[in-house]
């Protein structure tokens, strides 16, 4: 007798989570929450309604990217322990039905920016989705060394977006906003690269702490955090910055700029001995850090709103 | 044959069994699926609401202005 409960095809049908899984929600909510900041910095209103449908489709639109992007890594996410409970690797849902859904919410995405924004920040939504999941993904992340430095540019286009919904155009302060994540990327994800130390190995992504080897990555994580800091306090003083700003990014640097010359000063026989405790609690500070500098320019553009907003300018300016 | 009408009556409750539990976990995926769609609809309502309501179309193309209306009659 033929057991139909147990055929292949019916031990596992995919829920709606696990469709939920392959947008990489943690990495939308990112998404959503620079967005936001970028387009509530900006110095022209935004309708609510207009608002947050801009905002849901640049989430929808980054959350395609990832569906893409777990598509084409299918193969080494089964590897890497990080990723191997991820919807395709663990066997939850098809190859196909993720090329199939970021495809087809890629395109969603897009238009319907497009429609309720402007077509500026469609095409930016468009060329922040081909550049992650084609040429990031697709290319520079099994090619180069580099992966994480200009692949972190896609990740840093969001609040440009957000901008561009407000604006209709580009300026220094969304640029501003692009190279604090931008420059924020290497210096997050080296540190994670040192303590998840086997994974790139066995999955042969060329990750620095592969190609180059593990001081070379805590001299590049110091280089970076140097002029990252340089970067975010400079941004102070831009039409985004102000005192709130200020305050919030001199602590911060501070304390960022001091986990990276620790993790610099410190060899493979030290962090092994304490797990690795220096990385991973510079790793956990680089989230507050984003998180942070992006939560001040959001009360600066709130405090500027309600016209209470003390502009810092530099004397000699 | 009271035994057989039980036994076949069990055969056939077994075969067409209404709720099978991947019924109840479809159920679920397609309620969030209609629930989502019914949203977006939603969305694009009050998004054509507020474009409209908010556009100036006086001056579109194609739209004679109200001079050059003026001149007209006069």
């Amino acid at each position: 007798m033929t057991d139909i409960t147990n055929t292949p095809a019916m031990e596992y049908e995919a829920q709606l989570g696990d469709y939920f899984a392959l947008l990489k929600p943690r990495v939308m909510s990112l998404v959503v929450f620079t967005a936001l900041v970028g387009m509530l910095a900006a110095p022209v209103g935004v309708h609510p309604v207009v608002g947050f449908a801009s905002i849901l489709f640049i989430a929808i639109g980054a959350g395609a990217s990832g569906a893409l992007n777990m598509w084409w890594d299918a193969d080494i996410d089964a590897i890497m322990r990080r990723t191997q409970s991820r919807p395709i690797p663990s066997g939850r849902v098809q190859p196909g039905e993720a090329l199939a859904l970021g495809v087809a919410l890629s395109g969603m995405a897009v238009v319907m920016l497009g429609l309720a924004a402007n077509l500026l920040a469609a095409g930016m939504l468009l060329f922040t989705i081909l550049f992650y999941a084609v040429f990031y993904s697709m290319w520079l992340k099994r090619a180069t060394p580099q992966n994480i430095v200009i692949g972190g540019a896609a990740g840093a286009f969001p609040p440009v977006i957000g901008w561009i919904v407000a604006t209709g155009s580009f300026s220094v302060e969304a640029w501003l906003m692009f190279a604090l994540i931008f420059m924020w990327t290497p210096p997050h994800f080296w540190a994670l690269a040192l303590f998840m130390r086997s994974d790139y190995d066995d999955a042969g992504v060329p990750m620095l702490t592969v190609t180059h080897g593990r001081p070379a990555t805590r001299r590049h994580i110091l280089a970076y955090t140097v002029l990252l800091v340089v970067l975010a306090v400079g941004t102070a003083f831009s039409a985004i910055g102000g005192w709130v700003y200020l305050a919030t990014a001199l602590v911060l640097n501070a304390l960022f700029l001091l986990g990276a010359y620790r993790i610099w000063q410190r060899d493979e026989v030290d962090a092994e001995a304490d797990n690795y405790a220096v990385e991973r609690k510079f790793f956990r500070l680089s989230l507050y850090y984003l998180f942070l500098h992006f939560g001040a320019i959001l009360i600066e553009g709130s405090l500027r709103a309600w016209g209470i907003s003390a502009p810092l300018s530099l004397g000699w300016f | 044959m009271g035994h057989q009408r039980a036994a076949f009556t069990g055969v056939v409750l077994m075969a067409i069994r209404k709720e099978h539990e991947i019924h109840t976990r479809r159920r679920g995926r397609n309620v969030g699926v209609g629930l989502m769609l019914a949203g977006f609809v939603v969305l694009v309502m009050v998004l054509t609401f507020v474009k409209i309501t908010s556009t100036d179309f006086t001056n579109a193309p194609g739209t004679p202005s109200l001079p050059a209306a003026t001149k007209g009659t006069n």
